[in-house]
């Protein structure tokens, strides 16, 4: 890859970091990266992920952009009410960098698309809200062999992990969706708006480590932090042979479309 | 009786304790939905009771979180 003199100073702060530098940065340029969820999470992972230059960004998300959304959901602004969330997601990213080539998926990420969507990808990033599709994620990541980054948010706590094939999972942790309702999601509990920033941002950088080859990614360990009292804490976790994606006998061995919380579903048809 | 961790925090232990007893005496909210790690390692449900904890052990309760965007 032979990057342009704007290029060069366009990436010059990456290419200025050692453990990157112009090799690492065409890591960055030829990686594909897709993002389930363009909200709260999705919005820092899909911005920062677009300043780097990465080659290729995947939105994928059947929502339309909502006045409450914009209290942590950075990429979208207030003309965008209204607008399918990738759109938005995608002119925002189109004006940070010209270099990335964004495609996009307005729907929602099935048991039946979910292989499909994500095969093309080096790496996806967890940005949803629901539990559903964040089992769907993992088994379908499991499943393929392809890497990802888990991330959860609520009131004012943040947990992600990632997974590369061999490592823990995040069946290995949750063995099962919890019931519809049973766990509040930040539309039923709130979340702080920064919360899913610094959450995103650790994401967003997990993604970034793994194209570039660079340090040691979050396998094997939960990190999980409260914001209250600003404490972050790494725990590490082991595979569990009862996992049921990829423990010693398997019980899930296709994608599974679960059943969404009751209140999600009514807030969809209100929006 | 020793001292144990829970989620990275000490904890004295003043008599012997089981992991149900433990997860009551914390008050987790909802311990249906919430995973269990002794020493790095799961430990099923129907294992709560039985389970009696040492000292130095550790402890983490790992908990469900969704945010996020609704895909």
């Amino acid at each position: 890859m032979n990057f342009t003199e704007d290029q060069v100073n366009r990436y010059s702060r990456h290419i200025l970091l050692q453990d990157v530098g112009v090799e690492g940065q065409e890591r960055i340029s030829s990686g594909k990266v897709l993002v389930v969820g363009a909200g709260g999470l999705g919005s820092p992972v899909a911005f920062y992920l677009a300043a780097a230059g990465v080659g290729t960004i995947g939105l994928i998300d059947g929502d339309v952009v909502d006045l409450s959304n914009l209290q942590r959901q950075i990429i979208h602004f207030t003309a965008d009410v209204g607008k399918p969330k990738v759109i938005s997601a995608k002119e925002k990213i189109n004006q940070l960098n010209p270099d990335v080539e964004v495609v996009t998926y307005q729907a929602l990420l099935t048991a039946e698309n979910a292989q499909e969507v994500i095969k093309d990808y080096d790496f996806v990033v967890d940005g949803t809200d629901n539990f559903p599709v964040k089992f769907l994620i993992n088994d379908a990541c499991v499943i393929t062999g392809k890497p990802f980054s888990h991330g959860g948010i609520l009131r004012f706590e943040g947990q992600t992990l990632t997974y590369l094939p061999g490592a823990p999972c995040y069946r290995c942790l949750f063995h099962a969706p919890p019931p519809p309702n049973a766990v509040p999601t930040c539309s039923q509990a709130g979340v702080l708006g920064a919360i899913a920033g610094m959450l995103g941002t650790i994401q967003a950088a997990e993604a970034l480590k793994y194209l570039t080859g660079v340090g040691e990614l979050l396998t094997g360990k939960l990190l999980s932090f409260n914001a209250k009292t600003m404490t972050f804490r790494a725990i590490n976790t082991k595979r569990s042979e009862h996992c049921p994606v990829c423990g010693k006998n398997p019980t899930v061995t296709k994608l599974i479309d679960y059943e969404q919380a009751v209140c999600d579903i009514s807030d969809r048809r209100k929006t | 009786m020793g001292k144990i961790t829970v989620n990275g925090k000490a904890q004295e232990l003043e008599s012997p304790l089981t992991l149900s007893a433990l997860i009551a005496l914390n008050n987790v909210a909802q311990p249906d939905m919430v995973s269990v790690q002794l020493n790095e390692e799961f430990v099923g449900k129907e294992d709560y009771e039985q389970t009696t904890l040492k000292d130095g052990d550790e402890v983490d309760f790992l908990y469900f979180m969704g945010g996020g965007s609704r895909p």
